[in-house]
């Protein structure tokens, strides 16, 4: 599953790693993998310091196992690391080794979240091409609502995708994602237009409320699940898992 | 080839220069841009295009059949028939555009700043043109020919690869190929602009709502 969003800060490595703990609290093994080449920062978040990263990888300085990490929450990190710049350039060779990698690891895992870059760059659309369901994180402010339109938009039109689910971060008060994700379906229904026997179909997975909590867990770099599990915010994300749990059990 | 030029002069010397870049960019047979600077044009372009947002367009040509005109006729009269369609293709773009000669019967365009509206519209004057064609050959019957075109635009304000658009450009390519030759296959422009209209809707309620 490919976390994206059209607009940076707006949470998504917030919500891809407390996701990923909420998972893996559930007993689910989960990889998340720090698709963010360029500007990667899953391991600012978590506060890990990485010897080993995709970049190693890449330069065959190790191997896959080595840097597959064990992240607090119970789930493992393949980070990007420093040094991605140089392939934030998608060719054939990055695409063809970030294929190969997700081959060997999609076996050993129930759940790999890939955390993509923001915006619409080659990397962030061929890192969602390369996932079954794509989540879009969202906070109310318009310029990260239009960010996100335009994104789904090119989801819809280019990749031809279905289904988009939407998690709104950052809502003001109760129903506030509910109205957003009802509003971008209407314009992406008039705009996009449904083509011929297909149907598009945003889902509002998860509305997050705008937390204090999250803010001290973030500035602490420490995961919200693990350090304020009883926050409305933790709340949201468990919910969440549970959602995407139960709809992988209906179409497994 | 020497320039006329007193020899040795600086004049003579700088002769030699420009008929040397001549000579390793330009495509000897059609006089176009070569492969090799075409590719360099092609990265100039993406880079241009990650910076400025402007729409670009690459056009791939691929002259039908033309083995059987080879074959029918001689390597001469093929040779014509290539030049006709690389003059005829010059002909229907604008001078900022830049025609290369990528491959034996192969052509690209780049066209920057070329909005998704009128690049299919420059496609399909090119196929037209060339289908419109008729080539001297000798004393036989004036030969035709019509080409297949791929086109697909640069991703705005993204650093892509010259090797993405290509693949993209070609793919459409096969795809006017397999749909019966003498067309032009556009990829859909990949529209991730709002527009004000849009934006207008998007925000119509949630702006009532705060109010």
């Amino acid at each position: 599953m490919a976390v994206t969003s059209g607009k940076g800060g707006v949470g998504k490595t917030f919500v891809s790693a407390n996701l990923a703990a909420a998972l893996a609290a559930r007993g689910e093994r989960v990889l998340v993998l720090d698709a963010d080449l360029g500007l990667a920062n899953l391991d600012v978040v978590l506060n890990l310091h990485p010897k080993l990263t995709l970049h190693d990888v890449f330069t065959e300085r190790c191997t896959l196992e080595q840097a597959i990490l064990p992240a607090p929450g119970g789930f493992h990190v393949l980070l990007a690391g420093s040094g991605m710049v140089e392939y934030s350039r998608l060719t054939s060779d990055v695409r063809d080794k970030l294929l190969h990698i997700l081959e060997v690891v999609k076996p050993r895992f129930d759940w790999i979240l890939l955390d993509t870059g923001a915006g619409i760059s080659d990397v962030v659309l061929f890192a969602v091409s390369m996932a079954t369901d794509v989540l879009v994180v969202a906070t109310p402010e318009p310029t990260s609502l239009t960010d996100a339109y335009a994104t789904i938009k090119v989801l819809a039109t280019q990749q031809g995708r279905r289904h988009v689910g939407l998690v709104i971060n950052q809502a003001n008060r109760p129903g506030e994602g509910k109205l957003i994700c009802g509003q971008l379906q209407q314009v992406l229904q008039r705009f996009v237009g449904p083509t011929p026997g297909q149907s598009f179909k945003l889902e509002l997975l998860s509305e997050v409320k705008n937390d204090q909590m999250v803010r001290q867990a973030v500035l602490k770099r420490h995961l919200l699940l693990e350090h304020y599990p009883g926050s409305d915010a933790a709340q949201a994300i468990r919910a969440l898992a549970t959602k995407l749990l139960e709809q992988s059990a209906a179409h497994p | 080839m020497l320039p006329d030029a007193e020899p040795y002069t600086d004049v003579w010397l700088q002769g030699i220069v420009d008929a040397l870049c001549d000579l390793s960019s330009k495509d000897a047979l059609t006089g176009l841009v070569n492969r090799r600077s075409f590719e360099m044009a092609l990265d100039r372009e993406l880079d241009r295009v990650a910076r400025s947002g402007e729409p670009a367009l690459l056009l791939v040509v691929d002259i039908d059949h033309f083995k059987a005109i080879n074959d029918n006729h001689g390597h001469a009269a093929g040779d014509q028939v290539i030049r006709a369609v690389a003059r005829a293709i010059s002909q229907m773009v604008r001078p900022m555009d830049t025609v290369a000669r990528i491959g034996g019967e192969e052509f690209a365009i780049i066209l920057p700043n070329c909005p998704a509206t009128f690049g299919a519209m420059v496609a399909e004057r090119i196929r037209e043109r060339v289908a419109g064609l008729t080539v001297a050959v000798g004393q036989a019957v004036p030969l035709t020919t019509t080409i297949s075109i791929g086109g697909a635009f640069a991703p705005q304000w993204v650093r892509s690869s010259a090797l993405l658009w290509t693949e993209r450009a070609d793919r459409q390519l096969y795809r006017a190929k397999a749909e019966g030759r003498n067309r032009a296959c556009l990829e859909s422009h990949i529209d991730s602009l709002v527009t004000a209209e849009e934006k207008g809707m998007l925000f119509a309620v949630t702006q009532q709502d705060s109010e």
